[in-house]
């Protein structure tokens, strides 16, 4: 949707589908996984259909996930490698959470702080892929000392994950206007001026 | 499934304290299993597989005697025979050990379960396996020192001794111990036990077996099922009995420490962010680039409309 004719597409519909099969795999492994983490979290179990059923789901949820995250990787990494200009903007990050974003260097389509969540979720998805396969026992079983080691893993594997993707719905929240991206594609140039100036002047010829 | 006539101390992914008033007066109790006095006739086996309605699918010869060749979700004890060589003596040893649950002090199956109350302990000391509130994702496995749970492939619930609980419960001796011709498995309480093992330890020791003793590990909190060994200096001549079994290192970190804080720095990032946007408020666009661009909007709709 495009509320203003001159508003700028920022994912493609495909991008965003793919971003939300991930978000929605994403949930439900969170819930899921809590409910095996922690005592406390064990109720969540009754989202799934109990106890076995949660057991039965969360590793092939799990898979779908890693699935749309490797296409999610492929379409999104060149944009997130780090340039000498995201190293200036993470050395002001603490301006930015200050919440004084004015002196901040000009930013791309994403930022520093994007580039290094995108890393880092790389890095997370990874170790839990492995870990949760090591893990599986309805198809696999590996040297008990392998399974202690990925259920380590695993756990801080999930929790650096949790931890990253609060920061990412928070970002998206705290900043007004970003939402909308990844659910109808565009944002107004006001924002991509704001935000991403690098992005906007690429995307409009503008250089005001 | 939770016997009423037996009290629970510890329950699974249960943080409160379960109820603590009644309380064996006599004492824990405790499997002793005198390896020198076992003559492998697997009659043990048999009495389990009977009372607990079992039946394990007869397997193939490996060319041991152990038969089935390790513990499965039907097999709750296997006899596990070793020839060994006594260089000291020139003595051709055949020992055998009747292996299965150890019903730790400290079970590391019950610290792994995610599962609340599926696993228990009660306060005689048996651990014990309540499957209909299994969820069959094997951390009991992950767990276990000895390597004793075994996840069934038809339902996927994990299984093991109960010593049996069920006749415990009834002041009954367990079916092993009931039927073993020889008097090598007793059961009683705990301290009596210990008390009989060092009267047969003694007697061991007279007969040559200088390092005899009693295994029961302190590395999990001692077990309610021991062993006299001939050989107590070395517990893997027993195929492997470990020799200081302690829940391993890494599931004490991932079932410890690492759920508070885990939980601490979760509920930190989204407490953070909250308070983050009330007291630096939004991100938002700022009034002088949203002005500019209505103004570029308004020229932009002139030249298209002259």
């Amino acid at each position: 949707m495009r509320r203003n004719p001159r508003d700028l597409q920022r994912y493609s519909a495909s991008e965003r589908a793919n971003h939300w099969v991930v978000g929605i795999c994403f949930i439900l492994l969170a819930l899921s996984g809590l409910a095996f983490f922690h005592p406390a979290f064990f109720p969540l179990t009754q989202l799934f259909g109990g106890g076995p059923w949660t057991r039965i789901l969360h590793p092939y949820i799990g898979v779908v996930m890693m699935l749309f995250f490797i296409m999610m990787f492929f379409r999104f990494w060149r944009l997130n490698v780090m340039e000498q200009r995201d190293v200036e903007w993470l050395k002001n990050v603490n301006k930015m959470i200050d919440g004084n974003d004015h002196d901040m260097p000009e930013q791309g389509k994403y930022n520093g702080g994007q580039k290094v969540l995108f890393w880092g979720l790389v890095l997370g998805m990874l170790a839990l892929t492995a870990s949760g396969v090591a893990m599986w026992r309805a198809w696999l079983n590996l040297p008990v000392d392998m399974v202690r080691i990925a259920s380590v893993v695993h756990a801080v594997a999930a929790v650096w994950m949790i931890g990253l993707i609060i920061m990412h719905v928070y970002a998206a929240i705290w900043t007004r206007g970003t939402i909308r991206a990844m659910l109808y594609g565009t944002v107004t140039r006001a924002w991509a001026k704001q935000h991403h100036r690098g992005w906007y002047r690429k995307m409009t010829g503008d250089n005001s | 499934m939770s016997l009423q006539s037996l009290d629970i101390k510890r329950l699974s992914a249960t943080t409160t304290p379960a109820p603590q008033a009644r309380t064996p007066q006599s004492g824990d109790v405790a499997k002793l299993i005198d390896v020198s006095k076992c003559i492998g006739c697997k009659a043990c086996q048999t009495a389990c597989m009977e009372w607990n309605d079992l039946r394990q699918e007869p397997g193939v010869n490996h060319g041991v005697y152990d038969n089935p060749n390790d513990l499965t979700e039907n097999a709750w004890t296997v006899m596990r025979y070793t020839e060994y060589d006594n260089e000291a003596t020139g003595n051709l040893e055949w020992l055998i050990r009747k292996d299965g649950c150890m019903h730790c002090e400290d079970p590391g199956c019950l610290k792994a379960c995610p599962s609340p109350g599926a696993i228990v302990q009660y306060t005689n000391g048996i651990v014990d396996f309540h499957q209909e509130k299994c969820v069959g994702c094997g951390y009991c496995v992950t767990g276990c020192p000895f390597n004793v749970p075994r996840i069934s492939k038809k339902d996927s619930k994990a299984y093991k001794c109960t010593l049996c609980s069920d006749r415990v419960a009834v002041g009954q001796e367990p079916a092993c111990v009931k039927t073993c011709p020889t008097g090598a498995i007793m059961f009683g309480t705990k301290k009596s036990m210990k008390d009989h093992a060092d009267e047969r330890i003694a007697d061991l020791k007279e007969r040559g077996f200088a390092q005899a003793g009693l295994y029961d590990p302190a590395g999990v909190g001692g077990t309610h099922v021991m062993y006299v060994l001939h050989h107590a200096d070395q517990p893997s001549l027993y195929q492997g009995l470990p020799t200081d079994p302690k829940v391993s290192a890494a599931v004490r970190l991932w079932k410890g420490v690492s759920k508070p804080l885990a939980m601490a720095a979760l509920g930190a990032a989204a407490l953070g962010g909250l308070f983050h946007y009330i007291t630096k408020g939004p991100n938002d666009v700022s009034k002088e680039l949203e002005d500019e661009m209505e103004r570029q909007d308004r020229e932009a709709e002139k030249e298209t409309q002259p």
